[in-house]
């Protein structure tokens, strides 16, 4: 029935399962604007975040390991964003379609490494849920923000890190002018072509988190191409966020908390056609780019190889 | 001479990134524990050994080169359109709704409008981010892929419900299907084999784009917009206009593609809640292969039924090598990589050509300045 949404128990779980479905998206959607931040525009994500998923899950399968798991996909983020890094920044390819080749890449390359290393539809024992003590007793607010698994406070605990390290540091100082005017950058002595290394090898890293995270911590299982698309939606949401973390975080939560919707939807077996529910994130991503693009305006040098004049 | 030679090696670079991408793929292979040789083999056998396996080959090929042909378009006028998965199912709808709804009418009649229909389709699933492009300044690499994740949820939404098949409608199973289109209805063969009509036509309507790309006034525009459009906009070409305009047919051929899946290939549509489980990738490999293809139509032709070959034949080296299909999507993957990541080789000899001109024509220096900033 449509009144067994607004129990408090229903909209209590809506919102505490929103949360936890907005990992994967803040994981990649945070790398992703670093990478952006300094110019590189990684289409990959996808891709990333497969070879990552599965990974992790090998690992943890295998050995009996979640933190190896986490360790096997940051080190598959790594490579991957190094392959990224170099093919883009000294290769100068075109970012956008050489994103679309690490996409086919890892999405066959993990569906063939899961067939060939486990074959079978397996589970594992995720990351536990972790009771923070008298905060996790409080009723509602202590299910909703405080009895979540590690990966899921890690990846909001990175927002305002993120926020931090973009805004206040070197590093973010270095970040942003490599991405709004390389030339300048580069006569001032940034290195244009490490800063870019570094945050594209981080959005791979990141990337991968966001698999791992959908692994071995949400669902605990992998199939392949179980992202399908959420990749793409992180790449969408860093538009949405205005290249800002906390803006990310509200995109984020949006996508997460609609999905979560529809799932008590179904769960509940209220006949609402959940597709129609699941299409409005993505309206309204199309209809904040409308209004944003004459407002927020992007690195300057996004996707544009750096080149030095001689 | 010399230029030939030098675009002669262009155009082998692709073929040389291919090379690179296979060799990679059988050091995989050899990791897997299968023998390279033998699993290629057995992928030539699949893709291209018997008259039925060439015709298989061919049909996967059809949509690859339709969405190619949209993509070689758009690409050309500088326009990252990624959004051929949600093109494909929107005109797939499309035609597929006019297919069930015209009964009575006859065949090739009803076929034809299904197939505008499934363009017209196409057509406005890329020609609203063209219109966001144009006129709102929206990315539209972002808009297109928001365009398909759309797309598959009406999809969805319209096989579990306005659109589910009356059969499944009141079976148990439900079925996320639409009803089976009548046989007068359907693509005609070519030969007696899958080949349907849709081959034919999508060769025929590569010629008609290079003709239009390099024959007509507006390929001309739509080229000269991607390439530089600020002296497009200086020569009075309304850049906007055919920024709306590449989307549009880019969405329209991605439509007939997904058209003539349902009308050449499986006579309905059937989801499994994701773009794949219609589209079969052919949204994303249709641009791997207009890239290969160096963007020109014709050569988007032998580039497509490479691809499909490879996708086809994988099926066999499967079967003969216990290697999974999947490494074919990776390899395909590795091609695009390394087919992009060539491409700085011909700029760099462009380059080195243009510094040779220069030095012979030796040009005034405002000439040399807006060659920089134009680049």
């Amino acid at each position: 029935m449509i009144s067994d949404l607004f129990s408090t128990t229903v909209i209590i779980g809506i919102i505490s399962s929103g949360i936890r479905l907005a990992t994967p998206y803040l994981y990649a959607s945070l790398g992703e604007t670093f990478s952006q931040r300094s110019g590189v525009l990684n289409l990959g994500v996808e891709g990333q975040m497969l070879m990552g998923a599965f990974a992790a899950f090998y690992v943890a399968l295998k050995f009996g390991s979640l933190w190896g798991g986490v360790l096997a996909a940051i080190l598959v983020g790594a490579v991957l964003g190094l392959a990224m890094a170099f093919v883009s920044i000294n290769l100068q390819a075109a970012q956008g379609i050489s994103g679309i080749g690490f996409y086919l890449f890892g999405l066959g390359m993990s569906n063939l490494l899961f067939q060939k290393m486990i074959g079978t539809v397996e589970t594992v024992q995720g990351f536990p849920k972790i009771h923070i003590p008298f905060l996790s007793d409080i009723p509602g607010i202590g299910e909703i923000f405080f009895s979540h698994n590690v990966l899921v406070y890690i990846a909001f605990f990175l927002v305002p890190v993120a926020w931090f390290v973009l805004n206040k540091t070197t590093l973010g100082l270095k970040i942003r002018a490599v991405g709004e005017n390389p030339d300048a950058a580069d006569s001032l002595g940034v290195s244009v072509i490490r800063v870019r290394y570094f945050t594209v090898i981080f959005g791979g890293i990141m990337s991968a988190l966001g698999g791992a995270s959908l692994s071995i911590a949400l669902l605990n299982v992998f199939q392949q191409n179980m992202t399908s698309g959420l990749g793409f939606i992180a790449v969408a949401l860093v538009y949405f966020g205005g290249w800002r973390p906390w803006g990310i975080l509200g995109g984020a939560l949006l996508f997460s908390m609609v999905n979560s919707l529809q799932l008590w939807i179904q769960v509940l077996g209220i006949p609402i056609p959940s597709e129609i529910a699941l299409m409005m994130p993505y309206i309204l991503t199309i209809l904040v780019l409308v209004v944003s693009t004459s407002k927020v305006r992007g690195p300057s040098a996004l996707s544009k190889p750096f080149e030095r004049g001689d | 001479m010399k230029s030939r030679l030098s675009s002669l090696l262009d155009a082998f670079l692709p073929v040389l990134a291919t090379l690179a991408a296979l060799l990679v793929g059988a050091i995989m292979l050899l990791l897997l524990k299968a023998n390279p040789l033998v699993a290629y083999k057995a992928l030539w056998d699949g893709a291209f050994g018997s008259t039925n396996a060439v015709a298989e080959t061919l049909v996967k090929a059809t949509p690859f080169l339709l969405v190619g042909l949209g993509i070689c378009i758009s690409f050309r006028a500088n326009v990252m359109n990624v959004g051929g998965e949600g093109q494909m199912i929107i005109g797939a709808i499309f035609a597929t709704w006019v297919g069930l709804n015209g009964k009575g009418m006859p065949g090739w009649i009803l076929i034809t409008l299904s197939m505008l229909a499934g363009v017209l389709g196409g057509g406005i699933w890329g020609g609203i981010p063209g219109i966001l492009k144009a006129y709102f300044n929206v990315n539209e690499i972002l808009s297109t892929i928001m365009m398909n994740a759309i797309a598959v949820q009406l999809m969805n939404y319209l096989l579990r419900g306005p659109m589910i098949d009356p059969a499944q409608a009141k079976a148990a199973s439900q079925i996320p299907q639409t009803a089976r289109l009548d046989e007068i209805y359907r693509l005609p063969r070519l030969v007696p084999t899958r080949l349907h009509l849709g081959a034919l036509i999508a060769v025929i309507l590569a010629i008609l784009v290079y003709v239009l790309l390099w024959r007509t006034t507006l390929g001309f525009r739509i080229r000269a917009v991607g390439e530089n459009p600020d002296a497009a906009k200086y020569g009075g070409i309304k850049v906007q206009r055919y920024v709306v305009i590449a989307l549009l047919l880019g969405g329209a051929f991605a439509g007939l593609a997904g058209a003539t899946q349902v009308f050449g290939v499986n006579y309905r549509i059937i989801t499994d809640g994701s773009s794949t489980g219609f589209t079969g990738n052919a949204g994303f490999n249709g641009i791997v292969a207009a890239l290969f293809g160096q963007l020109h139509p014709l050569l988007t032709i032998p580039a497509s039924i490479f691809f499909g070959g490879l996708l086809v034949g994988a099926n066999t080296m499967q079967r003969m090598v216990q290697v999974p299909s999947a490494l074919i999507t990776a390899l395909n993957g590795l091609v695009v990589i390394f087919v992009v990541s060539s491409e700085i080789w011909r700029k760099k000899r462009q380059r080195r050509r243009e510094v040779v001109a220069l030095q012979i024509n030796e040009p005034p220096e405002s000439q040399a300045k807006s060659k920089e900033t134009g680049a």
